[in-house]
Parts: structure tokens; sequence; C-alpha cells
């Protein structure tokens, strides 16, 4: 039975309080072949019998399998690679010197996926800045509000054709080993990284302060009202020298309201607006 | 901007041209490595090879050891795309000249992912696929 009207809205409004993602109207089909097979294997008959079982009783582990189904997990390594490039020519060497007295890094993949894009930091820190890396308290934080990619994140296991994409075979060689039929993140990545489960749209726990923020290709789900609400508790956890990326892709209005907007090359990203010069945060 | 396709499988040649083709290459291409020697003999110097590495006659890596002892085809990237997965074999590729290494199988954004790598397509965005 094609999903009525209503029942797309009822799955429309769960989706959207627990994760704060707009399903558009013209979803529905996305919302069907996504939850076509969720039905199945919870043993119903179709989407329809789905919504049937939501609404007759609260069931908060369904419902947040139905929420994760929803979600856009597509990733890779490096992706849109100038972030990774402004990093390693710029942001870090600057950063780096710094916090030399510190020795510390704050780092943040806000909506991390299966942590290719954590990972791609912490290859970019043991390539180009090694003794920072390995000698200084480091931290690479992951986030997502989907747990199934955070625990295949945490495994940091990854199949051929995840490997196969953006990342460069030397890399590959040197960050990753080979587990079976898959590819196993070095003990040097896996020291640097660690993955939470978090929801951007909810209450946020204590978050430390840092130094660079990725929050990239999440913020294109959200209304205004949320992406606001994002931003403004952002500007509370970014060091006043901190930097933050957004998706290339993403132009969004709220971002520019709460923070200034540096040009670099062919990206761009984000700092607090009334910075000094020079100085340490 | 020039090809050269080298893998004797037929099947695997056109999934590679027909990849390259939207990102504006022409190309030539070959059955296995002395045959692709012969190619690069007679025409201008392509812009890229991609090599599978098992192949009758010459194989992969014996095609690039023999193409990177010639100055005539430096400008040449060399992109290996084989089956072959062990790091032993990547080490040996690289050392012996090829730029970058793709694991058959692969996807249009893999092979795409590689050709941006080695500098001769321009990064694109990744959209989400909805
Ligand atoms: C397309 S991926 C982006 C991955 C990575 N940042 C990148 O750019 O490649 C979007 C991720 O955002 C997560 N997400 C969606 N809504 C979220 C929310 N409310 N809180 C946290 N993460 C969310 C999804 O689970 C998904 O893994
Ligand atoms: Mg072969």
């Amino acid at each position: 039975m094609p999903l009525s009207a209503p029942d797309y809205q009822f799955l429309k409004n769960l989706v959207y309080k627990d994760s704060a993602i707009v399903l558009g109207d013209d979803h529905a089909y996305l919302l069907e072949a996504r939850l076509g097979p969720l039905a199945q294997l919870e043993g119903v008959a179709d989407v329809t019998a789905l919504v049937r079982v939501l609404q007759k009783a609260a069931d908060p582990a369904l419902r947040r399998r139905v929420v994760e189904t929803m979600t856009t997990n597509e990733t890779s390594f490096f992706r849109d690679i100038q972030p990774f490039e402004v990093l390693k020519n710029t942001i870090l060497p600057e950063l780096v010197k710094k916090r030399a007295t510190e020795r510390s890094l704050r780092i943040w993949s806000g909506a991390a996926s299966t942590g290719q894009e954590a990972c791609s930091l912490a290859m970019t820190l043991l390539e180009h800045q090694r003794d920072v890396a390995l000698g200084w308290d480091v931290q690479i934080l992951g986030t997502d509000l989907s747990s199934r990619v955070v625990e295949r994140a945490k495994s940091g296991l990854y199949s051929q054709l995840e490997v196969n994409r953006g990342l460069p075979a030397p890399m590959l060689m040197k960050h990753f080993t080979r587990s079976g039929v898959q590819w196993q993140t070095s003990s040097a990545v896996q020291r640097l990284v660690q993955y939470r489960v978090m929801n951007l749209a909810a209450a946020w726990p204590l978050m430390p302060q840092f130094d660079i923020i990725f929050l990239r290709n999440v913020l294109i789900y959200f209304d205004m009202d949320t992406r606001r609400a994002i931003f403004t508790r952002l500007r509370n956890c970014l060091r006043k020298d901190g930097v933050l990326f957004i998706g290339g892709a993403e132009s969004i209005r709220e971002a520019d309201d709460a923070f200034e907007c540096v040009r670099a090359g062919s990206t761009h990203y984000y700092r607090h607006k009334t910075q000094p010069t020079a100085g340490i945060g | 901007m020039l090809a050269l396709v080298v893998d004797d499988s037929r099947a695997m040649r056109s999934i590679i041209k027909n990849i390259i083709k939207t990102e504006g290459f022409t190309f030539v291409e070959a059955g296995h490595g002395l045959e692709a020697l012969a190619v690069l003999e007679t025409g201008e110097v392509p812009d890229l090879a991609l090599v599978d590495w098992n192949m009758p006659e010459m194989n992969g890596l014996e095609f690039v050891q023999a193409v990177r002892a010639n100055e005539r085809f430096n400008t040449m990237k060399i992109l290996m795309v084989t089956t072959e997965t062990e790091f032993e074999y990547m080490s040996r590729a690289l050392e012996a000249g090829a730029n970058e290494y793709l694991m058959k199988p692969f996807d249009r954004a893999a092979l795409r992912g590689k050709l941006e790598m080695i500098g001769l397509i321009a990064p694109t965005e990744i959209q989400d696929n909805e």
C-alpha cells in the first residue's frame, strides 16, 4: 500500500522531532525506499504497517532505527580535499606555533558518519605535524546522531570500496593494515580519534573548547531555526582563534551571521567575528 | 587529454573508457604491455596510462618499468588499476614509477578521485546523493 499523506506527515514529524532533519514533500519516495527494507526487517508488511506499530505503542528503539535509516551517511576520505590542504598549509602551522606551550589540540568532526573525516584529520596531522600528532595531547572527536555509523567508525574497519575513494595509496600503506578483506586504521590513527553518539539538534553535552571544527554536509538537512541554534552553540565551543569548516557546497546565511568568513583559495572557513589580529585565544 | 588504457580484459577496458570519456579524455588502448609499448611508439604521448597488472606477454609492472626508463614518457602519468590488493604490490608499482594505485573493483568516484590526486582533473565536491 502506498504511504498515505497523513502517514507521511507522521514520519516526517517523527524524523524532525528526533533529528531536526527536514524531509521535503518531495522526499516521500526516499522515505519509502529507505523504510521499506526496515519494515521487512521488523517483520511487518510495508511502511504503512510500520507507521501503525509506531503509533500503537512507544518503542524508542524502533523510533531510533527509523530516524537512523533516514540519515544520509555519504562520506569519503579527504572529501573535497581543499579544507585539508588549507589545514596543512596555513592553519595547522600557525595553530601549532600558538599552542607551543599548551601542547594540546582539540578537533571536532561534528557529523562524522563512518569516520572518514576524523581519520583524514588524523592522517593530516600524522603526515604534516608528526611531532604534534605523536607528542602532544591531541584529541579528534567524531560525533554523529546515528549509533550505527558511530559503531562502524569505532571499529576503524573500512571496505575496499571505501579506501579506494579519496585515499592516496601511500597513505593507505602508511596508516592502515590489512584485516581480511577490509582495512583497519593504524594504532597511531586510532589513538587520535574517538567517537560518540551526539544529536546536534538536542541539548549538547559539555563540550571542550575546540581549535578546529568540521561540520560539513549536515547543515543542509536542517531548517533555519535549527541552524541558528547550532551556530549559537558553536560560538561557545570554538576557541577565540579557532576555525570552523562547513561543507563547500553549503552556502549558509546563518553561518555568515554568526561568524566571519575567511576565503582560502577555492574554499572558505569561519572564525569568530571580533578577533584580535594576533594573540592567543 | 589522451589516455592509454592497458588491460587484457576488453570488458574492463570499456568500463574504464566509459568513465574517463565523461571526464573529457580520448583514448587509445592495448591488451597487454608489449602492445601498449607499440601504441606508444607510433602515436603522441598520452597524458595518462591506466595499467592493469596481470596480463599476457608483458605485465603491468614490466610495462611501467619500461615506460619509466624512457624519458620521452616522463610527462605521462600512470595509474595502476588492478585486482592486486597487497601492500607489497602497491609499493612495487609506486617504486617503479606509477603515480597512483586503484584496486578493482572500483566505482566512478574512486577513479575520479585518483585522477584528482595525480592532478589530471580538478577536484569537484561530492554531493550527497539524494
Ligand atoms: C552526509 S554525512 C556527512 C559526513 C561528513 N561530515 C562528510 O562531509 O563527508 C551527514 C551525517 O550527519 C548525520 N546527522 C544528521 N542529522 C544529525 C543530527 N541531528 N545530529 C548529528 N548528526 C546528524 C548523519 O547521521 C550523517 O552521518
Ligand atoms: Mg588482467
